[in-house]
């Protein structure tokens, strides 16, 4: 009872005093909305999960490109040695924060910290992400609060902050890392699943919130990828190649687009696995 | 039931018991010995020695897996591949020193450095071998007679032991683990990240001869003849005799000096198709090769402008054409013997190839230069190499191997171990008698398939 309260209070306070993010200056208009030579600028790219195998792979082809980045993850060593890597192939300037993104009350002095040192924002990447492990999940609530912890209510927070952001400045694209887990609820790994439903779903009511505004946001659902993450699961290495995933991510962004499926055979093999009626699914093992 | 058991049985090696031929989830590129093992994926620096958490049956660090033999391998134990640690760390574009995680491959390092102007110091046959192996194996290339080996490049690394030591290796600073490292077969730890001084260049072509010979002593006056050019490297017809025997093309190049574009080209989009049956390579297509190989040549000296791609990799071209090779795989038989004996020898084996009969095509030869291996246990020295490769024919290529095996230690050579499935253990201690010294670097809980057969469970000091 005690957490409804807290959290229709939170509510109130939100809604009470509008809070914006914390920005120590005014920052100018985004670039993508305005001239026709903004294509040729260093675009301003936020990655929010940077050492995710897919965040970084895409943040290699935006290095390679010169573009700007400000990168966001949990774990010093291994941030420092992707933002070399990313320096090193060419990004114009790349600032970094380490930060456990699950702690949602510190987002907005993060977030407002990053658009400062950005200078605005062209682009938010939110990847931040974790697979769990779903035995454990089963067995213990608290593991499975973790999952949908990270994967959903951290990144609903982010997006909030984000989407009002960009909305108000009518410019921005969010690119976010959802997966196909989140298209149906299967045994092996619901919780997961679950969370990314929850945040597909989310995704989908803030666009039809705020495209109108000129915000362009951009549901990315990955089938299964070769990465850190997967690492150790059965058939990984018939996963598909991160490289080439980023590839395709990074181009749909480009181009805009409501849902990119990656590899695109996933939106087909999703749209079979949706159709099949729950009286057959659930006797299935998937 | 019964006969799914007995499947099993037969074939203890193999996951599946269908009656289709299962390869294991990493193979040399050799594809011959075929070994299970287990393998995890290095992704960070700090990955290691973490990854070692319940490993049973000894690790090994692995890259590509482009050596031939089980040199790469470890039978029923630990491969800790280092492929995802590849990230580029620091260019310095005035002194060409480039550091990257020890997992990026020369592919990666080319398309990056090329557009900028540099190349590789030395490079061997494929550029899709790693940093790491590129270190571990202290490979050679086209310009061994001018620049040394790989090694002679590496300014330093990082060496991290299972037990949790970090050791910044260079010529001096833990000079020891620096020569057992460059060399030491993945035996002395992971390296995590290493430095490399790479070379400037002003175009991506190369100013290519190619030169027609004759016999072993033409291969000799053109090899005196060429000293100050860079790249020099000899294809030869082993498969015939008399008057044709041991003729070749002697082909040699520097990078060009004429600036021009130094855009990467494409990648390679030929994969080969499928794995060939056994027979089809046999003395008769490879003969036909062979010939239709020399004589592409018609006249007795050529010169162009070649890309580098086809100069350096011409097989990169075909990815995965050791399937050409049949399910068998093959084996790779590289020596190199010192100038006292690289006439006589090189004749003596080149003999007995041709008499046996057994098809080979790719067979290089080179000479080694005298620039110093900065490695331990570095294959190269001062005199002639020659590599060769044969489809497997277990009772006809392993006797002759054997035959050759003994025939390289008879004139004081040596075999490369990156390229050996079948060396004994004596002939190892001979062709390596600072092996005892080595061991002393490895790392215990560290060893490979080919560790363990040539020193015979002995090698841990």
């Amino acid at each position: 009872m005690s957490a409804v309260v807290t959290h229709s209070a939170q509510t109130l306070v939100l809604n009470s005093s509008e809070p914006t993010l914390p920005l120590r200056r005014a920052v100018p208009v985004t670039s993508s909305s305005s001239s026709e030579g903004a294509a040729m600028l260093s675009r301003r790219i936020l990655v929010l999960g940077a050492t995710s195998g897919i965040a970084e792979a895409c943040c290699r082809l935006w290095a390679e490109r010169g573009e700007t980045l400000y990168l966001v993850a949990r774990n010093a060593d291994k941030l420092a040695s992707v933002a070399a890597d990313l320096r090193t192939r060419g990004a114009a300037f790349v600032e970094t924060a380490v930060a456990d993104l699950d702690n949602t009350s510190a987002h907005p002095e993060l977030l407002a910290h990053a658009i400062n040192a950005l200078g605005g924002l062209d682009i938010a990447f939110v990847s931040l992400g974790t697979l769990g492990e779903q035995p454990k999940a089963e067995r213990n609530f608290n593991d499975a609060a973790q999952i949908i912890h990270t994967n959903f209510v951290a990144a609903a927070s982010l997006l909030t902050w984000l989407g009002n952001y960009c909305a108000q400045r009518h410019a921005g694209t969010l690119a976010v890392l959802s997966s196909v887990a989140g298209d149906r609820g299967r045994k092996s790994n619901y919780v997961y699943g679950s969370a990314k439903a929850g945040l597909s779903a989310f995704l989908s009511g803030l666009r039809n919130r705020i495209d109108r505004d000129g915000v362009r946001i951009m549901t990315i659902k990955p089938g299964p990828v070769r990465t850190a993450m997967t690492q150790g699961m059965k058939g990984q290495e018939k996963f598909a190649d991160v490289n080439k995933v980023a590839a395709t991510i990074v181009k749909g962004i480009d181009r805009g687009g409501d849902i990119l499926y990656v590899p695109g055979i996933w939106r087909l093999i999703m749209l079979v696995i949706r159709t099949v009626p729950e009286r057959v699914f659930k006797k299935t093992n998937l | 039931m019964a006969a799914t058991d007995s499947g099993s049985s037969t074939q203890p090696s193999y996951k599946a018991s269908d009656g289709k031929h299962q390869r294991p989830a990493f193979e040399s590129w050799g594809r011959y010995p075929e070994y299970e093992a287990d393998i995890r994926d290095l992704h960070w620096q700090s990955d290691f020695p973490h990854a070692m958490e319940g490993v049973h049956n000894g690790a090994l660090p692995v890259g590509m897996g482009r050596s031939y033999g089980d040199v790469c391998l470890l039978k029923d134990g630990t491969l800790l591949r280092t492929t995802g640690m590849d990230r580029l760390l620091a260019f310095d574009t005035t002194t060409g020193l480039l550091t990257a995680e020890a997992g990026v491959t020369l592919a990666q390092i080319l398309d990056f450095a090329v557009p900028r102007g540099f190349f590789l110091p030395v490079t061997p046959g494929t550029k899709y071998v790693t940093l790491g192996g590129a270190i571990a194996n202290d490979i050679h290339g086209k310009n061994h007679h001018i620049a040394g080996t790989f090694g002679n490049h590496v300014t330093q690394f990082e060496l991290v032991r299972s037990d949790g030591a970090q050791m910044l290796c260079t010529p001096t600073e833990n000079p020891d683990f620096y020569a057992a490292t460059i060399g030491g077969m993945g035996l002395t730890g992971v390296i995590t990240w290493a430095q490399v001084r790479l070379k400037p260049i002003v175009s991506r072509m190369v100013d290519y001869q190619g030169i027609q010979f004759h016999g072993i002593d033409e291969f000799l006056d053109l090899t005196q003849q060429s000293q100050s050019i860079e790249y020099t490297v000899s294809w030869i017809d082993v498969t015939s005799t008399g008057k044709n025997f041991a003729r070749g093309i002697f082909m040699q190049g520097d990078h060009s000096q004429v600036p021009a574009p130094l855009k990467v080209s494409s990648k390679p989009k030929l994969v080969f198709p499928m794995e060939l049956p056994g027979w089809a390579l046999n003395g008769t297509t490879v003969g036909l090769f062979n010939t239709l190989f020399f004589n592409k040549q018609i006249k007795s000296r050529v010169s162009t402008l070649q890309d580098y791609e086809p100069f350096f990799y011409p097989l990169d071209a075909v990815l995965k054409w050791n399937k050409m090779y049949g399910k068998r795989g093959l084996l790779q038989f590289q020596y190199a013997i010192p100038w006292e004996y690289a006439r006589e020898g090189t004749i003596a084996i080149l003999q007995e190839v041709a008499k046996s009969g057994l098809a080979s095509f790719l067979a290089v030869l080179k000479a080694f230069g005298d620039v110093p291996s900065p490695g331990m246990m570095s294959f190269p020295k001062p005199g002639i190499t020659l590599a060769l490769d044969f489809p497997i024919k277990p009772e006809k290529s392993f006797a002759l191997f054997d035959r050759l095996a003994a025939m390289t230690h008879e004139f004081g050579g040596r075999l490369y171990p990156a390229k050996d499935a079948r060396m004994t253990a004596p002939q190892f201690r001979a062709f390596y008698p600072q092996w005892e010294r080595f061991a002393r670097y490895k790392d215990r809980a560290l060893t490979s398939s080919f560790w363990e057969r040539v020193t015979e469970g002995e090698g841990d000091r």
